[in-house]
């Protein structure tokens, strides 16, 4: 044996009899152990990145990231991408389907949103539970609130403090693909209807809630927002009717809908729009029996953990001239007398964005109470595990 | 005499010190698993022992109390648990019956040289999140995938998604490495002498089969069957995105009261009751391994 083989073997004779030994010890030692799981080489790479045990992040610096909760399809993302190339802060986007779930997770704590979009009716329970602070309105300058529409934008505003600024508004409807379905839907009663008839397999209806549980009360002749025990009752005898012949519960539909997988949904309007936008056949109706008109929030979290950031979105998203892009993309009518001034007329003339005041007339805003009605969560949860 | 007493005795002292030592050593290896379970998994137990027997709030979450009214409001729930004590041993059986025939091909059939590449083509799935295997299954079922191909010709209209059926297909494309793994492992220690044994003796290859693989491959099958089964006892993303929240299981429940309903008490309730139903599953399966197999338990791991 050479001594230039010796030394360039993989391993020697006598070596590797130690080693056999050793393992059939079962002894490990250190060196063998962090090369093994390779905890040494991550070691010596962590004590190596700045930041992540040492950090150093200034009280006024926006951040690389901020997080962003809010509905299916409702925002451009070229919005965001124009936003990071400004600011350098990226937006992460979580979706929710319903306001109970947002509820949810603010309560159970540890979100990391920085910014959010509830409802209407959920804004006085946020600020009672004292989960959103009042806005600091000095940091959203380009926000005015004289320009505003008060009819959508009045539950932002608690005992004169501004505690969430308007997103949009909007309604929730009927979309029907009518390539599909022969018989007009018209109110929800008929929704109901065709749900278990020509519908039968291919109807969705949201997961939350507000709407499903409120559109079951309506075709029934009832109030959106009734807790009532004896007509909730009712609301989930046809619910779980219902169930057996539906497509989905599911608050996330332009997907199945544009697959056509499901041919009939309770529908917002941004959806409604950009689904009939996309496939014309999709059409979006109001029940004239009535329904749910709403407008969505930007509030900021307590717990947020880069208000900062929270903030320059919100403002960003505030100017004019981003909001009209977001509102072309997305569909929803806008509260913002400046904003509607920019829009389009193709925009402003469509009927699904912008219906005419007597398809509004029989609609109803969502109740706070219905928000933490234990009633209706009960009702909504036997309904979904029916 | 004195000498010798004394080695003796050294002996001893040394031995017990070797002996403190090497306890010292087992409680420092032991100690952290021991905290992360203590942490992790006993006192969110008790927590949850403590919400059951709570109240909601008036706004959602948990309000002390000391009431049996989330026990007594379980039977509400019981189409969930149906849904799940029947699916769930349903999946583990038709990944059974999918899973042993591809791993006796790859305990005893297959080339010993292409062995360990065959193995890991089972395996490699486990690399994407099921999430995203699970979504492609969307696309598949939905009306963009099978139903399309089956337009052209000519049967229209074939709903696949959402349905029982789906949830089932899920299942058994999710959990199939699972049950592969544990079988492949008590096929491939088979004593190929115990085989010829047999032929030689005059056995045809069916009763051979019947009478010595599949009785020695009994404790990997209850392995396997024991695994899935709790696993899924415990599904939720499946049946979210396969079941259109149609097909409900106990899991998806959970999640609903606790991210919908914010009714924590009732939810803890749920979860109690589930803990209880999967230590009965468990032990019912290691005693029918204990029958059948006539081994002492069913190894998990």
């Amino acid at each position: 044996m050479t001594k230039w083989y010796r030394e360039n073997a993989p391993i020697t004779a006598e070596k590797l009899a130690d080693e056999l030994m050793r393992l059939k010890r079962g002894s490990v030692n250190r060196r063998h152990f962090l090369g093994v799981t390779g905890l040494g080489l991550a070691t010596a790479v962590l004590a190596r990145a700045p930041g992540l045990f040492n950090s150093t992040a200034f009280a006024e610096d926006l951040g690389t990231q901020m997080s962003l909760a809010t509905w299916p399809n409702y925002h451009d993302p070229a919005t965001f991408e124009a936003f990071k190339a400004a600011t350098g802060v990226a937006v992460e986007v979580n979706v929710f389907g319903s306001n109970e779930e947002m509820l949810a997770k603010l309560q159970a704590g540890g979100t990391g949103w920085d910014l959010f979009v509830p409802t209407n009716y959920t804004i006085s329970t946020y600020a009672k539970l004292g989960l959103i602070d009042e806005l600091d309105l000095s940091k959203l300058p380009n926000y005015d609130a004289s320009t505003e529409n008060a009819r959508f934008t009045n539950e932002g505003v608690i005992d004169g403090k501004t505690y969430a600024v308007p997103k949009n508004w909007g309604t929730t409807g009927i979309a029907v693909n009518s390539a599909k379905i022969k018989k007009p839907v018209t109110s929800w009663k008929e929704f109901f209807e065709v749900a278990m008839a020509e519908a039968d397999g291919r109807a969705m209806v949201h997961d939350y809630q507000l709407t499903t549980i409120g559109n079951a009360l309506v075709s029934l002749g009832y109030s959106f927002n009734s807790v009532k025990p004896d007509e909730l009752a009712k609301a989930e005898e046809l619910l779980i009717k219902v169930k057996p012949h539906l497509y989905a519960i599911n608050s996330d539909y332009q997907p199945s809908m544009r697959a056509t997988d499901a041919w009939m949904t309770m529908c917002w309007t941004n959806d409604g729009a950009q689904l009939n936008r996309d496939m014309p056949e999709i059409q979006f109706v109001l029940g004239k029996d009535g329904g749910e008109i709403w407008s969505d929030f930007y509030a900021i979290p307590k717990s947020a953990a880069n208000k900062a950031a929270g903030y320059a979105l919100l403002n960003y998203l505030m100017t004019p001239e981003n909001a009209v892009k977001e509102h072309i993309a997305n569909g929803a009518p806008t509260t913002d007398s400046r904003v509607l001034k920019l829009l389009p007329a193709d925009v402003t003339s469509n009927k699904i964005v912008y219906p005419d005041e007597a398809a509004l007339t029989p609609l109803e805003f969502g109740a706070a109470v219905t928000l933490t009605d234990p009633g209706r969560a009960e009702l909504m949860a036997r309904f979904k595990s029916a | 005499m004195r000498a010798q007493f004394n080695t003796r005795f050294n002996g001893l002292t040394m031995r017990a010190a070797k002996n403190t030592k090497r306890n010292l050593v087992m409680a420092a290896l032991v100690a952290p698993a021991a905290a992360w379970l203590c942490v992790f998994l006993v006192l969110p137990f008790i927590a949850m022992l403590v919400f059951a027997f709570g109240e909601r709030a008036p706004e959602g979450g948990y309000q002390a109390a000391f009431t049996f009214a989330q026990f007594a409001n379980l039977p509400t729930r019981a189409a969930a648990f149906w849904n799940t004590l029947m699916l769930a041993p349903a999946g583990a059986l038709l990944c059974l019956l999918v899973a042993y025939p591809v791993a006796y091909y790859l305990a005893v059939r297959a080339n010993p040289r292409y062995r360990l590449i065959l193995v890991s083509l089972v395996v490699v799935p486990f690399w994407t999140s099921l999430l995203v295997r699970t979504y492609a299954w969307m696309y598949i079922l939905g009306s963009r995938g099978i139903p399309n191909l089956l337009a052209m010709i000519g049967i229209e209209d074939v709903r696949m998604l959402n349905t029982p059926g789906a949830v089932l297909l899920g299942i058994v494309y999710g959990y199939l490495p699972l049950m592969i793994m544990p079988i492949y492992v008590s096929l491939e220690k088979l004593d190929r002498r115990l085989l010829e044994a047999s032929a030689d003796l005059g056995a045809k290859p069916v009763s051979s089969f019947l009478g010595v693989t599949l009785p020695l491959s009994l404790p990997g099958v209850m392995t396997g069957v024991a695994l899935v089964t709790i696993l899924l006892l415990g599904e939720y993303l499946i049946p979210q995105l396969l079941g259109g929240g149609k097909v409900f299981f106990i899991g998806n429940a959970l999640v609903d009261l606790f991210l919908q309903s914010r009714n924590w008490p009732f939810g803890s309730a749920i979860a109690v009751t589930l803990v209880a139903v999967v230590a009965v599953v468990l032990m019912v399966a290691m005693r029918i391994a204990w029958k059948v197999a006539g081994t002492r338990q069913v190894d998990l791991v």
